[in-house]
């Protein structure tokens, strides 16, 4: 490494320096996630074989042929594979190109590979950020160009992005690469970002935007149809503002939406359209099939197999997109399809037929397989009769003749597959055991906690069921040894993490499989229902305090609330008694209850009612007349604090229906003495006759069995009726 | 045209107190000496739409809008004018009037617009896309609100950008956002199934929604009778109809077209997709059917509708007299900028000065100033891009500016007259100076008084 910075540092000695810094580049050669594992745990992500080229390599070559000259590459796990490999490279010997190594072993995130440069001191003038898996042919010309236009008439703008278009799938919610749905506001006028959300929360229907930025701007493009590369032009700020705020750790999650929301340094990133051009970056196991595809295809020209870059050998060209090394041996009967690559020194037996898929160098594939959609590394052997359907087979792999790998299936380093063995789909198959959860959490937390955990809930259905599936197959994993895998087989099937079985279908190499699309359509037709009545108020403005939602929706809420308020009031009557707190206090703190639960004064009321009669029952006693007595002694004792709810009618009924509520179910003793509690209360001036003669006629229309403390009180209803009717006349008398 | 024309015509805005009064309507505000009312049927009647109905709010109010109506326009339009009760809201209006309407489509505008934007082209965009609803959308006005909010303090409060919010798709055909009113108070909420479908939308806030929808009948009468909440036109029907673009629940129903069903019905639409993909000049299938048929067969074709805009040309004036301050702008502008709107002829000072007024000696009228019938100045006026209307007496030595004054309005001597509006039958007496201020129908000014920023009327009730 010393080296190499004596090769930077001689580089800004030259007189030249002064007049023009030479372009720099930082390349992440860690992605700080963990979507490729189990095959990360062995080799680092960069030094996989993309069309059998290690992924670096692509990112190297076009960074060189976008005239980039200072390479600084952070490598932090398993750095030393990745140093060995690029030391070995033909990358050091290639002139106006430098690669330096920037080695780190506790960094966890994008945000502290930065932090550690910006300490190295290195970057001197604007450089681009990458991370070493991705692929691109794109001219950083245009986007320097403006970069830098920008720059000297805005200081603020510190990052240009580049994007390409790429509508995301309406169904799956996500891109052909496997990333999740990305929206972007952008100014139509400056291309400057105003708004980015990717880990997109699917259970919010809508999305929020800031209503100054229309102050500012008079019109605003928001976009899903556009992907993010991952290539950035930053200012040396970048590094700078990481150090600042020392909690950005993810370049998008972090940084990104921390300038966008920070207002006060009045950052700006840009972003950079590329229409005709490639770039993509492999996030996952999707985007390794895709890219790879693409690659084959010839997008990413000149990047195919059959030009000459960097550390791939020679393949030819032939008809329906066969690139086929020169010394292959392949059987006369032998079918390869299209769009196939295969690697030098590989040997394919009889009948066999491969289509859409990569094959290494040193393979040895028996006869009568049929390859379809894999990915198979270097030095791979595959015995007789094995199906493979959509998995990705790292080198060293042994199948057992009969084997079969279903879709999805991710085979990592010299793993054994016994004999017959069905690997069911999206097994992730390892020598090395799975990582318990702890040893991995702070990697996740910054990595990847929310990718499968936001899913939930828009996808319950989904979850639901896949949770079944899920915990039958960690109970089957769990009781495999190593030994298990078919006859003669050797790894461990990784069972999948919690939260992640989402990713399983999303992520994988194999395409959605049709159940999982219909799935996934129903839950966004379910959200779209969502927003449009329900729990989200219809932006008129006017509808939202009398429209219907707010009783349907919180009727649950309600009834769990008032069930809570209930026990808070008893607690606090009950401590009352116990401690002969005042009424006073004891109205204060029902009070405050009442507001933090939001209720109105008849909750109140008959909240501390049925506090008081569940005292009274609960008071020792022999018979029903004790009873009686305790229920008059407590209404006597706290009349005041009851009355102080009952300013109205309304009021003193929700307490009558409360008691005959009580009488039929929770205290059943009280039923006897319903009339004569009644009595009481009207006696004590808890309750009026106004009340309890609306209570009667409320009543008059209900069944049968509601009328059963009507029909007990009707003596007293009627002597109630009897005697205001008496009042009455006097009162007319009166007045006449 | 099968287009039948609602004018909502309003009744006694409370937002242009004291001009409106029980006697004049808002509709019957003069711009130019004419009443607001008569831009939006002449504009009507250039496009060949005649059959109109005008919805007045309160019975007065449409005796008197009705008389006018039928003074002026009784052999060139077929207008009926029918009243509804005050406060139903634009929806209910249009409610109330709902069994009236008969044609398939149905154009909505509003009384108090006054524009040159040919309804016309709205019509035919409406047909064009076979939209459910097609709104229309102008430029901001050249002296909007957004202007005047720094010239006159009332306005100050209001925060600048206080137009709509519209979101529409990458062609500026389809209408994906709209919020209005107390939505802008909050953030911009961005229905994400639409832009899924979409991919792009672009959001502008410097277009206003001009108060012109054409809709379809069947959809309007059907949002009408299953929303009973719906009050209003631009708050609560256009915005549900744009929301649930994606997820119809319009049309969802046999009813509208009885005559199809089963098989028939499906055949019927793919001819009217059809039909509709030709008639737009779109190669491409609209993001609408491709939505609609997204789901490569799988689960059921998801209903959708249209609802479309028409952009007017940003050269087109188009405003609405809906404050105080608007009606000041519109009088200025229709005798200033937008004069071809007037249908006046202007003399070559760029002024329009009735044969029968009067002038004093030394007395000025400037260029965009409008003097009306019968009107008599003193000496030494002068008058300064303003509107004064028919027989006026207007004394010497007084100043207008910036002022709209209405008929038979008697002016002292000596008066100055700054961004005021007087109305018909005013008495200013003897150096009266009013600054931005308004002054109701009948309304004596004592002389010498000084006002700044009033509203005087007089105590009615």
């Amino acid at each position: 490494m010393v080296a190499h910075k004596k090769g930077a540092s001689r580089g800004s000695e030259e007189p030249e320096e002064l007049a023009r810094v030479p372009l720099q580049a930082i390349l992440l050669a860690d992605s700080f996630t963990t979507k490729f594992r189990p095959i990360t745990l062995e080799r680092p992500k960069v030094l996989l074989p993309l069309v059998n080229v290690p992924m670096i390599n692509y990112t190297l070559a076009w960074l060189e042929s976008a005239g980039v000259e200072e390479v600084f590459v952070f490598c932090c796990s398993h750095s030393k594979q990745v140093i060995d490999y690029l030391e070995n490279s033909e990358w050091f010997s290639q002139p106006n190109f430098s690669v330096t190594m920037i080695e780190s072993h506790n960094s966890v995130s994008a945000g502290d590979a930065l932090r550690l440069i910006y300490e190295r001191n290195v970057i001197h003038g604007d450089f681009v950020l990458i991370s070493g898996d991705t692929v691109s042919n794109m001219s950083l010309t245009q986007a320097l160009l403006e970069h830098k236009e920008r720059r000297k008439k805005d200081s603020n703008a510190v990052m240009t992005m580049v994007i390409k278009r790429s509508k995301p799938s309406q169904i799956a919610l996500q891109s052909r690469l496997g990333t999740d749905e990305l929206f972007m506001a952008i100014d139509p006028n400056t291309k400057q970002l105003l708004y980015y959300e990717d880990k997109a929360d699917h259970s919010k229907g809508s999305i929020y935007l800031d209503k100054l930025l229309l102050v500012e701007n008079t019109s605003i493009s928001l976009h899903n149809d556009k992907q993010d590369c991952y290539i950035d032009i930053c200012c040396p700020e970048v590094l700078s503002l990481f150090t600042d705020n020392f909690d950005y750790q993810h370049l998008r999650r972090h940084f990104v939406k921390g300038l966008l929301v920070d207002d006060i340094m009045g950052y700006k990133i840009f972003t950079h359209e590329i229409h005709s051009s490639y770039a993509a970056r492999i996030d996952n196991f999707r985007s390794y099939d895709t890219v790879s595809k693409d690659i084959i295809q010839r997008w990413t020209y000149p990047l195919v197999p059959d030009v000459k870059f960097f550390g791939n050998s020679s393949v030819k060209l032939e008809r329906q997109g066969m690139y086929r090394a020169s010394e292959i041996g392949l059987s006369r009967s032998a079918q390869i399809g299209p769009f196939t690559v295969i690697g030098n020194g590989t040997k394919i037996g009889n009948h066999t037929t491969i289509t859409n898929s990569v094959i290494g160098e040193g393979c040895n594939i028996g006869s009568n397989v049929s390859i379809e959609g894999s990915y198979i590394w270097d030095n791979v052997t595959i015995g007789d009769g094995c199906k493979l359907r959509h998995a990705i087979v790292c080198a060293g792999v042994i199948m057992k003749s009969g084997a079969v790998l279903e879709p999805g299936v991710i085979l990592s380093f010299k793993v054994l597959v016994g004999q017959q063995f069905v690997v069911p789909s999206y097994s992730m198959v390892s020598l090395l055991q799975q990582p318990t959860k702890q040893d991995s959490d702070e990697e996740l937390e910054y990595a990847d906690n929310s990718s499968g955990i936001v899913e939930i809930p828009s996808f319950a259905g989904t979850s639901d069921k896949s949770n079944g599936e899920m915990t039958s197959e960690q109970s089957e994993s769990q009781c495999w040894p190593a030994s298990q895998l078919g006859s003669g087989g050797a790894g461990y099937i990784w069972s999948i993490c919690e939260g992640a079985y989402d990713e399983e279908w999303r992520h994988s190499v194999a395409p959605i499989p049709a159940d999982k699309l219909a799935e996934a359509m129903d839950a966004a037709d379910d959200d779209q229902e969502l927003t449009q009545d329900g729990s989200i108020l219809p932006p008129s403005g006017e509808l939202k305090p009398d429209s219907n939602d707010s009783e349907d929706d919180d009727n649950e809420d309600s009834r769990d609330e008032m069930i809570y308020f209930e026990k808070e009031v008893e607690a606090t009557f009950l401590r009352a008694v116990h401690e002969n707190i005042k009424v006073d206090h004891v109205i204060l703190e029902v009070n405050s209850l009442r507001l933090s639960y939001n209720k109105v004064a008849a909750d109140c009321a008959g909240a501390i009612f049925y506090a008081m009669m569940k005292l009274a029952l609960e008071t020792p006693h022999t018979s029903a007349g004790e009873l009686l007595q305790n229920a008059t002694n407590v209404i006597t004792k706290w009349k005041k604090l009851l009355k102080y709810y009952l300013a109205d009618i309304d009021e003193e009924m929700e307490v009558i229906l409360r008691f005959e509520e009580m009488c039929l179910e929770s205290a059943k003793e009280f039923s006897p003495l319903f009339t004569k509690i009644l009595i009481q209360l009207y006696d004590q001036e808890v309750i009026q006759e106004d009340a309890i003669l609306r209570w009667d006629d409320e009543k008059k229309d209900a069944d049968e069995s509601d009328k059963i403390y009507v029909k007990q009180a009707e003596k007293f209803i009627q002597w109630l009726k009897e005697a205001s009717e008496e009042e009455d006349e006097e009162e007319e008398g009166a007045d006449s | 045209m099968d287009f039948q024309v609602v004018v909502l015509a309003g009744g006694t805005s409370k937002n242009l107190v004291p001009l409106v009064s029980k006697e004049v309507p808002k509709a019957l505000l003069p711009v130019a000496n004419r009443p607001v009312l008569s831009y939006v049927l002449e504009l009507l009647e250039l496009s060949n739409l005649k059959d109109l109905i005008v919805v007045v709010e309160g019975e007065d109010a449409a005796l008197r809008v009705g008389g006018w109506i039928s003074g002026a326009y009784v052999d060139r339009l077929h207008v009926e004018v029918a009243a509804v009760p005050e406060d139903v809201g634009t929806a209910g209006a249009l409610r109330a009037i709902s069994h009236h309407l008969t044609a398939k489509d149905i154009l909505v505008v509003s009384g108090d617009i006054v524009s040159d934007v040919p309804p016309g082209a709205v019509a035919a965009a409406h047909r064009r896309h076979d939209a459910v609803v097609t709104a229309m959308l102008c430029s901001a006005p050249v002296s909007g609100p957004l202007e005047s909010g720094s010239s006159s303090g009332k306005d100050k409060s209001k925060k600048p950008g206080r137009y709509n919010i519209i979101g529409l798709d990458p062609t500026k055909q389809f209408l994906l956002y709209i919020a209005t009113g107390g939505e802008l108070e909050k953030d911009i909420r961005i229905q994400k199934s639409i832009l899924r479908a979409v991919g792009q939308m672009e959001i502008q806030s410097d277009l206003m929604d001009a108060h012109l929808y054409a809709f379809k009948r069947s959809v309007l009468q059907e949002v009408l009778d299953q929303k009973e909440t719906f009050h209003s036109v631009k708050q609560d029907v256009l915005p549900y109809l744009v929301r649930s673009q994606l997820k119809s629940e319009v049309l969802l129903n046999g009813t509208l077209q009885p005559e199809e069903n089963g098989n028939e019905k499906v055949s019927s639409q793919n001819n009217q997709l059809m039909l509709s993909r030709i008639l737009s000049n779109a190669s491409t299938p609209s993001f609408h059917q491709l939505y609609a048929s997204g789901s490569n067969g799988f689960a059921s074709v998801r209903r959708t509708h249209k609802c479309c805009v028409y952009i007017a040309n940003s050269s087109n004036y188009c405003a609405r007299l809906n404050s105080i301050q608007a009606f000041s702008d519109i009088n200025r502008d229709v005798i200033g900028e937008a004069r071809n709107l007037s249908g006046y002829s202007f003399s070559t000072q760029n002024n329009i000065i009735h044969p029968s007024a009067e002038l004093g000696s030394k007395t000025t009228v400037g260029p965009h100033c409008m003097l009306g019938e019968g009107s008599q100045m003193g000496d030494k006026c002068s008058v300064k891009r303003s509107v004064i209307g028919r027989h006026c007496r207007i004394g010497s030595n007084v100043k207008v500016v910036n002022s709209v004054v209405m008929n038979h309005v008697t002016i002292g001597d000596g008066c100055s007259i700054q961004g005021s509006v007087i109305c018909s039958n005013v008495q200013l007496q003897e150096r009266v100076v009013l600054k931005d201020c308004q002054v109701g129908a009948g309304f004596v000014v004592t002389a010498g008084s000084e006002c700044k920023g009033e509203a005087l009327a007089r105590k009615e009730k």
